[in-house]
């Protein structure tokens, strides 16, 4: 018999939205990247790809395109026809600008970032000054010509702009507003021939080489001044959508609708000569759909797809050395936890962008061996759907242990309903007069007598709320840091016995309060890397948190300092392949009987932690290897003691939503099988494929 | 036509290609053989053009396996040796030329420039102006910049995630940029750059081919590149790009080697059928020059085609070659099965398993099944057409037998009327069938003659194996396992039937002229038996292990080959004795799989006894690795000079069979008759000369036809005087010819003519009297001057 009886969920019909338009800021090395759903989200690249920052969605307000400009700030630009600027420290559009052009479907900023051009339905380009306090304020229109535009690019200079849009490419002048040059791009194309050639995506690069690629996969190299044709690759048979130019200049990458992504390179024709020419070398095909996105950061091809997929594809040559950045990394699913347990009711509440979806866990009265898939004695049921009213999407939401509360908030409202189990039949009853509170929440926690909420709010704010029988609340105190901060709170982990409660903004700092006195307690000492998780020993009060670095730090809260444990974990370091693990840890739970084990989850893998056993020591020449449960248990019995080590992983659930302890024995696992996403997607391009 | 890539020379007038020991020149616009180059005793590996003498070219031969020539090192040539000490380790040298005039080269001066290369030529080349040279092996791609003298080594995983076969098969230079373009096992076409640099490298993958990339060309300006593989598809790529490209389909079997001529405007692919194809740069086929085709196996074994003497047997799959011995080229191949191959593992197809001309060569019969769950048979019956010259598609029977058909032959009746003729099968399933002509009434019918099944015979269920016709026509021998039964082939009475037990009847056949009372046959227990057909009693039987079985047409001579003791030997006897007239022991070491007897167009003298049976035909053999073979009584040099040799020889052979045999051969002949190899090679010198002038001189150059006349009949008279006497006139014939000629105004063309005779006699015999620098010069001449009469 096994350790763990496993509820294995695959009822989460969760369907990522695809990516729709990238942006890159080179000095934080961040990546702005937009869902076709609106929702915008933030990659640290500095701290391993980690997604920092999410803005959920809007059904209204769909994003096209994305820019970083004067300094750190984001703009995003949509169908809707206005220019938004986001709070990032707040996690929400901060203001609006009317364009005035009718839709927009394509907005870049200048190389200083101090202004923002935008491409309009009706064809117009307009000129707008990034205001230095916020916002952004119109400056001038630049020669209007009929047909959309859908791709903008500045010179680097930023005296010029090359624009694309149907059929052709202009190149307009800034100063004096007038186009310059406007090349026909299916003009070697017979009239017989003749289709409609839009024109995705254009760079202009500061030799005056214009590059565009079009929808009839061809990649062309213009000279824009004269207008005429320098080279022309045809990537794909269907349309090259993305593309994007390396910082030196010297190498392109395009993403096709076929979801191959190619790299080109400026290449000397002979070696020691001037001559160079671009030519096609790589080909990726990490995509099953359009690759509407790609960004070519200095070291890496980045390709976002309409098949919901972040691909980094690093270019090998350019590492320096070989690490977390030399692997290839995707990414489908979200660094959040979209997933809350009742433990005590079984019950598991499913996030979507719009609704959510209450289910009870099945059960069985059977017991097995290890590895068997045990009969259902009552299957899982899916006890209610509450769909959110309004535009807005879902920013967080929560079920309490006991399974009676459920709440949630969208950018504007917070909601929380009161559930009550009758027998098999269940009723919902939303809670009248909940506390006026600045919203959006960002993340809901209960406590575990499911007595209290807590809520996580801007400037570094927790709101804490009293749950009331039969179905009230009371809004109980506000935890605000000592020092104060302008970022919003984005996790919360609270003790057993209710005492304490650990709150992460966005600047990484944990803050512990204690709810016995509502105040601060302590700061735990900071640490250069996000925090993807956190969670509190029922027991002992020691807080656990796992970065993005993939470290592990516990911190007794009681003493105020790292635990011993902790120590000897950071002096010895951990294990290399624990380090460049793809994906960070996105849940931690604890075995309420063993003390020593904790459970820790990323997309890949479930990892036992048991502080009792030893830490695999990482060795001088990196030879050791992490073996997993699975070929431990292969081993004879003195290999394995000699193998044993804290780390117990376990990779049979893949890729993991959730993971958590119900009881000492029962453990439940939410997958999303990558076939089930690519099933709900629409039919992609059809390839002919050799022997088949 | 194998081991190396076929060369064009400067102007892509000519092509040589190495084929056994000997460098061949055909031209390219007629595809003739022009000249054969000899002076290697063992395989050529390699031909290359010398890049500053436009006329000389280089070949290299044994333990050098590959060789390289380029045009910024004048006087040193690239060679791939193995290494010393060790199997299987090769490098590649640069030797420096000594500029002594002369054929054969010794070279003192070696550099080793890469060390563990491939001993593939493919594996290795050259890149612009000689910069850098790139060689790959396994996964492995090494690049040495001579100027820098910097070796970079570049190496890929030996499989991918995606099941890809990562190993390199072959490698060529952009000639004018910095490109590498190398094959892989998976069919995979890399195109590297900046490889002048340790990491920043890189390269783009062109994928059309679905099994291994052979050979790789580029074109003269580096913008296309052709590829080829097991699929016989020629592709062009345009620019390095992986959706622009060509394709010239069809070209009949896997592509072995790609190259291409000095100006462009010729591509060549050596097929691995012993083959050459020219195809024009806008890829239309141009040309194709034909060996004998090495069919993946002969199962219709060799036949001679009555009107053409042509020999045939499988060639492409589904396909009948012809193919002419005297010119030593294919005449034509007859698409039989008529159904599009597929190369594909494991796929059954329809193959061409048995064949059978009538007297005449009017009709022909094949044979063809498919072997799937159950056997397709069909049984076509061809009818040559006068005005196409060709054969057409008269009937077509499908399921003639209920099981395999194991021999078919035509009734030989000289007469031209059709209904006398008749056809045979015997099959598996115990039953023999005749086929006749009927002629259909009917006006609206498209062809008035059909065939269909006469008489259906059988002998006590046992499976028919042989049939036979006697030369008359009036008997038909069936062999049904160990019997023999004779038939009566207008009443089809059964005759009588002969047995000789143990053991299953292998062959059978009738004795001609006049041994026609005898008929043969071959036990599988190793006896050959002969029965009288009036007495119906054996005459004599012996023992021999007799795998073919083949009577002379024109003579009563019939040929056996044995194999005993993994050797095999010839026996040539006459029915009527049981004593043979030559036997010619272990003359091969593989075995002998079929035989056949090729009329000569003209009868030879013929001085010894032994091989009087040679006069009017020549014996070929095939071997199990499809060599073909001929008993000839001609001694050295001038079998050089017949080019119907090894065709289809196995590269890794050492020495030539036919090399083999002639040793073997000669060997004997000293042993027998010690003086016998010089008075056969007496005569043929006598009558040759006189006959060969006229047969070889230009028709607008030759003299009045009653100058001629004389010196031909008299050339052709068989003297009954004193030989030597004869000798003197004709000589003196000759030399008033010539003077003849002189007196012409195409003083020049005589000029030619004569040096054209000079190198040949001086390679044949002589070649110590002229060195070897002049020999070339004379050889430069002589291409000058080919050149120049084609322009007529």
């Amino acid at each position: 018999m096994g350790e763990f009886e496993v509820h294995r969920v695959r009822f989460f019909g969760l369907v990522p939205a695809g990516v729709r338009c990238m942006a890159y800021q080179h000095n934080g090395r961040r990546l702005a990247l937009a869902r076709t759903d609106g929702a915008v989200e933030v990659y640290n690249f500095a701290a391993n790809y980690y997604m920092e920052k999410a803005i959920p969605g809007h059904q209204t307000r769909s994003v096209e395109a994305l820019c970083w400009a004067a300094g750190e700030r984001l703009f995003g630009a949509g169908l809707s026809g206005d220019i938004t600027e986001y709070d990032l420290e707040r996690l929400r559009p901060a203001r609006a600008v009317d364009g005035f052009g009718g839709p927009i479907w394509s907005m870049a900023a200048n190389n200083d970032g101090t202004r923002l051009a935008i491409g309009c339905e009706d064809g117009s380009v307009k000129l707008f000054q990034v205001v230095p306090g916020g916002g952004v304020q119109f400056e001038k229109n630049l020669d209007r010509q009929k047909g959309r535009v859908l791709c903008l690019s500045w010179h680097p200079s930023g005296t010029h702009l090359a624009a694309g849009s149907i059929d052709f490419i202009r190149v307009l002048d800034v100063h004096s507003g007038r186009t310059a040059q406007r090349i026909m791009v299916n003009c070697h194309v017979p009239k017989s021939k003749k289709r409609e050639c839009v024109v995705w995506s254009i760079a202009f690069l500061s030799s005056g080489t214009v590059i565009s690629s079009d929808s009839f996969g061809r990649v062309q190299f213009w000279d824009w001044e004269r207008g005429t044709l320098q080279d022309s690759h045809t990537v794909s048979s269907s349309a090259a959508l993305s593309l994007a130019v390396s910082e030196k200049e010297d190498s392109i990458v395009v993403g096709t609708s076929a979801g191959a992504t190619y790299q080109f390179q400026l290449l000397p024709v002979k070696a020691g000569g001037q001559e160079k020419r671009w030519v096609r070398t790589k080909p990726f095909q990490h995509h099953t759909h359009d690759v509407r996105a790609v960004v070519h950061t200095p070291t890496a091809l980045i390709s976002g797809g309409l098949d919901a997929q972040l691909v980094i594809r690093p270019l090998m040559e350019k590492v320096q050395k070989k690490g977390y950045d030399a692997a290839l990394r995707k990414f489908t699913l979200p660094h959040r936890r979209l997933v809350s347990c009742a433990r005590k009711a079984r019950l598991l509440l499913f996030q979507f962008s719009q609704h959510l979806e209450l289910w009870r866990l099945g059960s069985t009265n059977k017991t097995g061996k290890d590895g068997e898939t045990l009969p259902l004695s009552r299957m899982p049921e899916h006890l209610l759907q509450l769909k959110s009213k309004g535009p807005e999407h879902i920013y967080c939401s929560c079920v309490s242990p006991c399974g009676s509360w459920i709440a949630y908030s969208t950018a504007s409202r917070f909601h929380l309903y009161r559930v009550q189990h009758e027998g098999d039949s269940i009723s919902v009853k939303k809670v009248p007069g909940v506390p006026k509170l600045l919203l959006p929440a960002y993340q809901l926690q209960c406590a575990s007598d499911s007595g209290r909420l807590f809520i996580a709010s801007d400037r570094g704010s927790v709101h804490v709320v009293q749950l009331l029988e039969p179905g009230g609340c009371k809004h109980l105190h506000t935890l605000r840091p000592p020092a104060g901060t302008r970022e919003a709170v984005y996790l919360l982990a609270s003790s057993a016995d209710g005492n304490w409660l650990a709150a992460v903004s966005g600047d990484w700092e944990v803050h512990v309060y204690s709810l016995k006195h509502f105040k601060h307690h302590c700061t735990v000492p900071t640490y250069s890397c996000a925090v993807t998780a956190l969670a509190i020993h029922p027991t002992t009060n020691n807080l656990f948190i796992s970065y993005s670095d993939q470290q592990l730090f516990e911190f007794s809260i009681p003493e105020k300092q790292y635990t011993a444990w902790s120590r000897a974990v950071q002096n010895s370091g951990l294990h290399k392949l624990w380090l460049e693990r793809d994906s960070p840890i996105t849940h931690i739970a604890f075995n309420p009987k063993n003390t020593s084990q904790v459970l820790l989850h990323d997309v890949y893998m479930l990892c036992v932690l048991d502080k009792s056993l030893p830490c695999p020591q990482p060795l001088p020449d990196d030879s050791a290897v992490l073996v997993n449960q699975s070929t431990l248990k292969q081993l004879s019995e003195p290999a394995r003691r000699r193998q044993l080590h804290a780390f117990k992983i376990c990779k049979k659930f893949q890729p993991l939503l959730f993971a958590d302890l119900l009881d000492e024995r029962c453990l439940v696992t939410v997958e999303r099988p990558a076939l089930d996403i690519s099933a709900q997607l629409p039919p992609p391009v059809q390839q002919k494929k050799f022997g088949t | 036509m194998h081991g190396a890539r076929a060369v064009f020379s400067v102007g892509a007038r000519f092509l040589l290609c190495a084929s056994g020991d000997f460098v061949k020149m055909y031209s390219v616009a007629t595809e003739e053989l022009v000249q054969l180059l000899r002076g290697h005793s063992d395989l050529v590996t390699g031909v290359q053009l010398a890049p500053h003498n436009r006329l000389q070219t280089f070949t290299v031969g044994y333990q050098l396996l590959a060789l390289y020539a380029l045009p910024s090192s004048e006087d040193s040539v690239f060679v791939i040796i193995p290494k010393s000490g060790e199997r299987d380790t090769f490098q590649l040298v640069s030797v420096k030329l000594t500029k002594a005039a002369g054929q054969d080269m010794e070279a003192k001066e070696l550099s080793v420039v890469l060390e563990g290369v491939d001993a593939s030529p493919k594996c290795t080349a050259f890149g612009r102006e000689g910069e850098y040279v790139a060689s790959v092996k396994d996964v492995n791609l090494q690049v040495y910049f001579f100027k820098q003298k910097q070796l970079n080594r570049f190496s890929l995983r030996a499989t991918n995630k995606k099941g890809g076969n990562n190993v390199f098969t072959c490698v060529a230079c952009h000639p004018q940029e910095d490109c590498i373009a190398t094959g892989h096992a998976d069919g995979k076409i890399r195109l590297w750059r900046n490889f002048n640099h340790k990491k920043e490298y890189t390269f783009s993958t062109l994928h059309w081919h679905h099994d291994k990339v052979l050979d790789l060309a580029f074109s003269l300006e580096g913008t296309s590149l052709l590829s080829g593989g097991v699929e016989s598809v020629l592709v062009q790529w345009h620019c390095g790009s992986d959706c622009k490209r060509d394709f010239l389909p069809r070209l009949g079997s896997a592509i072995e080697y790609v190259s291409i001529s000095s100006d462009g405007t010729f591509y060549c692919t050596s097929h691995t059928d012993n083959r050459i194809t020219i195809i024009n740069s806008n890829l239309r086929f141009s040309k194709t020059i034909q060996g004998l085709i090495k069919a993946r196996d002969v199962k219709t074994g060799l036949v001679v085609d009555p009107r053409t003497k042509a020999l045939v047997l499988n060639g492409e799959p589904g396909h009948l070659q012809f193919y002419c011995l005297q010119s030593d080229k294919q005449l034509y191949s007859l698409d039989i099965v008529q159904q599009e191959y597929i190369h594909q593992a494991g796929l059954n197809q329809s193959d061409l398993v048995r064949v059978a001309f009538s007297a005449q060569g009017k009709w022909l019969a094949t044979v063809e099944e498919r072997e799937e769950t159950d056997l397709e048979l069909q049984l076509k019956l061809w009818f040559f057409d006068e005005e196409t010259q060709s054969f057409k598609l008269n009937t077509r029977i499908s399921m003639p037998h209920e099981d395999h058909i194991t021999a078919m032959c035509f009734r030989d009746t000289d007469e031209m009327e059709d209904d006398s003729l008749m056809l045979v099968t015997t099959g598996r399933d115990c039953v023999f069938k005749v086929w006749v002509i009927l002629e259909d009434t009917d006006p609206e019918a498209q062809q008035s003659l059909s065939w269909s099944c006469d008489f259906v015979g059988s002998y006590h269920s046992y499976q028919a194996t042989n049939c036979c016709f006697s030369e008359d026509g009036s008997l038909l021998a069936v062999s049904f396992e160990e019997t023999v039964t004779v038939w009566d082939s207008s009443t089809w009475d059964l005759k009588c039937t002969f047995c000789h037990p143990p053991g299953k009847i292998r062959s059978i056949c009738f004795g001609r002229l006049t041994c026609s009372k005898y008929l043969i046959g071959a036990t599988d227990h190793g006896f050959l038996c002969c029965w009288n057909l009036l007495s119906c009693a054996l005459e004599w039987s012996a023992h021999l292990n007799v795998v073919v079985l083949q009577p002379d047409p024109l003579s009563e001579h019939i040929a056996a080959v044995s194999w005993l003791f993994k050797e095999s030997s010839l026996f040539v006897f006459k029915p009527n004795e049981a004593r043979p007239i030559c036997i010619q022991r272990k003359f091969c070491k593989e075995r002998i799989q079929f035989a056949a007897f090729v009329p000569r167009d003209v009868p030879e003298t013929i001085g010894s006894e032994k091989y009087l049976w040679l006069r009017r035909s020549q014996l070929f053999f095939l071997t199990d690795t499809q060599e073909l073979m001929t008993v000839s009584t001609k001694s050295a040099q001038e079998r050089l000079t017949l080019s119907s040799k090894q065709l289809a020889v196995e590269e890794s052979l050492p020495v030539t069979p036919f090399s083999l045999l002639l040793g073997k051969h000669r060997h004997q002949q000293s042993q027998g008759d010690v003086d016998l190899g010089k008075i056969v090679h007496h005569h043929h010198e006598q009558d040759s000369p006189a006959v060969k002038e006229l047969l070889h001189t230009p028709a607008h150059v030759l003299p009045s036809a009653s100058f001629l006349c004389p010196i031909f009949i008299n050339s052709l008279l068989v003297s009954k005087e004193n030989k030597s006497t004869e000798e003197t006139p004709d000589e003196v014939e000759m030399e008033s010819e010539e003077a003849e000629d002189d007196s012409d105004e195409e003083n020049s063309v005589t000029e030619m003519k004569q040096e054209d005779k000079m190198p040949l006699e001086s390679l044949g015999e002589t070649t110590h009297r002229l060195s070897k620098s002049e020999e070339k010069e004379l050889r430069k001449i002589r291409k000058v001057d080919y050149s120049w009469i084609s322009v007529f």
